[in-house]
């Protein structure tokens, strides 16, 4: 008998493919585990709509789940309640951030157009002086940045609420 | 009622998915390469709205045509996109006012949508308004920077407010698809969205130092399936490997 518990530790080895750093349990996409009938069923959601990494994390699921004796695995994505970028693990963020990219930070509304741009901390010289470049990065989920004082360009998870 | 819902989500799904194609096509072709990357992350972000809408539409059918199918094997009077977002891309400024006028009616739409008695339905809206949200902050941030920019770039842009206002009204198109699904809420009503988008539109173009045309022009018909010359070559380039290749994968 497997145990959930041991599922959810499982996960842990999938990673976000374009994040290779976040394991999908630090992102907060797996929203529930079942293991009924010697089947694990695994719900998911994405974070962006178009998220080009969603069947991919799909497939490594399956994989990491058959390598540890569980032979069979069903995914299911659902959509509904909407991903946020609060059910990033506290721990997720450290590693980003470690990673070279920027984590999400709270945003006052967005409708304010040419808003005051709120603070984010360079990760690479931890400077709070650095600037927006543009709204969208090299993924859906990132903005790019430049740091003012060591010249670094960089990625900002955006928050998404 | 089926049918009704079938076509209702097939307005919205064509939507996302043609100006997903209009911006594609932009790849590699932005006039800044941080333009480049934003208005291609726009476009992956309606593709992937347009296959959530038409995998839905595709249960409702229940006719053994899945998201693909829908996507690239209808004929141009099948799709029922709206008339502004087949239009071409143009200049920068064009393809920003495009993108400006339908995300100020996709927020509100959104909103409304969110709290549709259909399940699917509103669990798309509400996952796809947390997106558009930053698409229309990026659009109304350049209206504003082209319109207040220098007098070359004003020009141009109020050129193509001119010329893209007239396909506003299709967005708001009303029929008896849309008036059965409002009676039974699963539809929200466009009086209100109009409301905010008149708002919001008239708001930034006054801080962009641009007007809406004096004439009262307004073409409608993408609701019915008739488009204007554009969709045809759009869909020639998006349904050639489907037609070439039929059933294709990678």
């Amino acid at each position: 008998m497997v145990s959930l518990k041991s599922i959810w530790k499982f996960l842990e080895e999938v990673k976000d493919p374009e994040v290779p750093v976040l394991s999908i349990i630090d992102l907060g996409i797996v929203r529930e585990v079942l293991f009924v009938d010697q089947k694990a069923k695994i719900t998911i959601t994405p974070t962006y709509s178009g998220c080009p990494a969603m069947n991919h994390i799909e497939k490594d699921i399956s994989h990491v789940l058959n390598t540890k004796g569980i032979e069979f695995v069903e995914v299911e994505t659902v959509l509904s309640p909407a991903w946020t970028t609060d059910w990033i693990s506290e721990n997720g963020k450290k590693k980003l951030f470690e990673y070279g990219i920027a984590p999400p930070v709270d945003e006052p509304d967005k409708s304010i157009l040419f808003a005051k741009p709120i603070e984010i901390q360079c990760p690479q010289c931890y400077s709070k002086d650095t600037s927006m470049v543009s709204l969208f990065g090299s993924t859906s989920c990132k903005a790019q940045y430049k740091c003012n004082v060591c010249l670094e360009p960089f990625d900002y998870f955006k928050c998404l609420k | 009622m089926n049918n009704k819902l079938f076509e209702y989500t097939l307005r919205i799904a064509d939507d996302s998915l043609i100006l997903g194609q209009r911006l594609s096509e932009l790849c590699g072709h932005g006039p800044i390469l941080e333009e480049d990357i934003a208005l291609t992350n726009i476009s992956l972000d309606l593709i992937g709205q347009a296959t959530n809408l038409l995998e839905y539409a595709a249960s409702i059918e229940n006719k053994q045509r899945d998201a693909d199918k829908l996507a690239f094997l209808r004929v141009d009077k099948e799709y029922k996109n709206s008339l502004l977002v087949e239009q071409p891309n143009g200049d920068f400024g064009s393809t920003i006012v495009r993108q400006f006028l339908f995300d100020s009616f996709r927020r509100p739409f959104f909103e409304a949508l969110a709290s549709s008695t259909d399940e699917s339905l509103a669990a798309i809206a509400k996952k796809s308004l947390k997106e558009t949200k930053y698409h229309l902050k990026h659009s109304s941030e350049w209206v504003i920077r082209l319109g207040d920019g220098t007098s070359e770039s004003h020009q141009r842009v109020q050129k193509s407010i001119d010329v893209l206002w007239r396909y506003h009204s299709d967005l708001f198109y009303e029929d008896e698809v849309d008036l059965a699904l409002v009676s039974e809420n699963i539809a929200p009503s466009f009086k209100e969205i109009k409301k905010e988008f008149n708002q919001h539109v008239l708001a930034v173009l006054e801080e962009a130092t641009l007007k809406l045309p004096d004439n009262n022009w307004e073409f409608t018909g993408g609701r019915k399936g008739m488009h204007s010359e554009h969709l045809g070559h759009l869909l020639a380039e998006m349904q050639y490997m489907q037609r070439a290749y039929p059933n294709m994968e990678w």
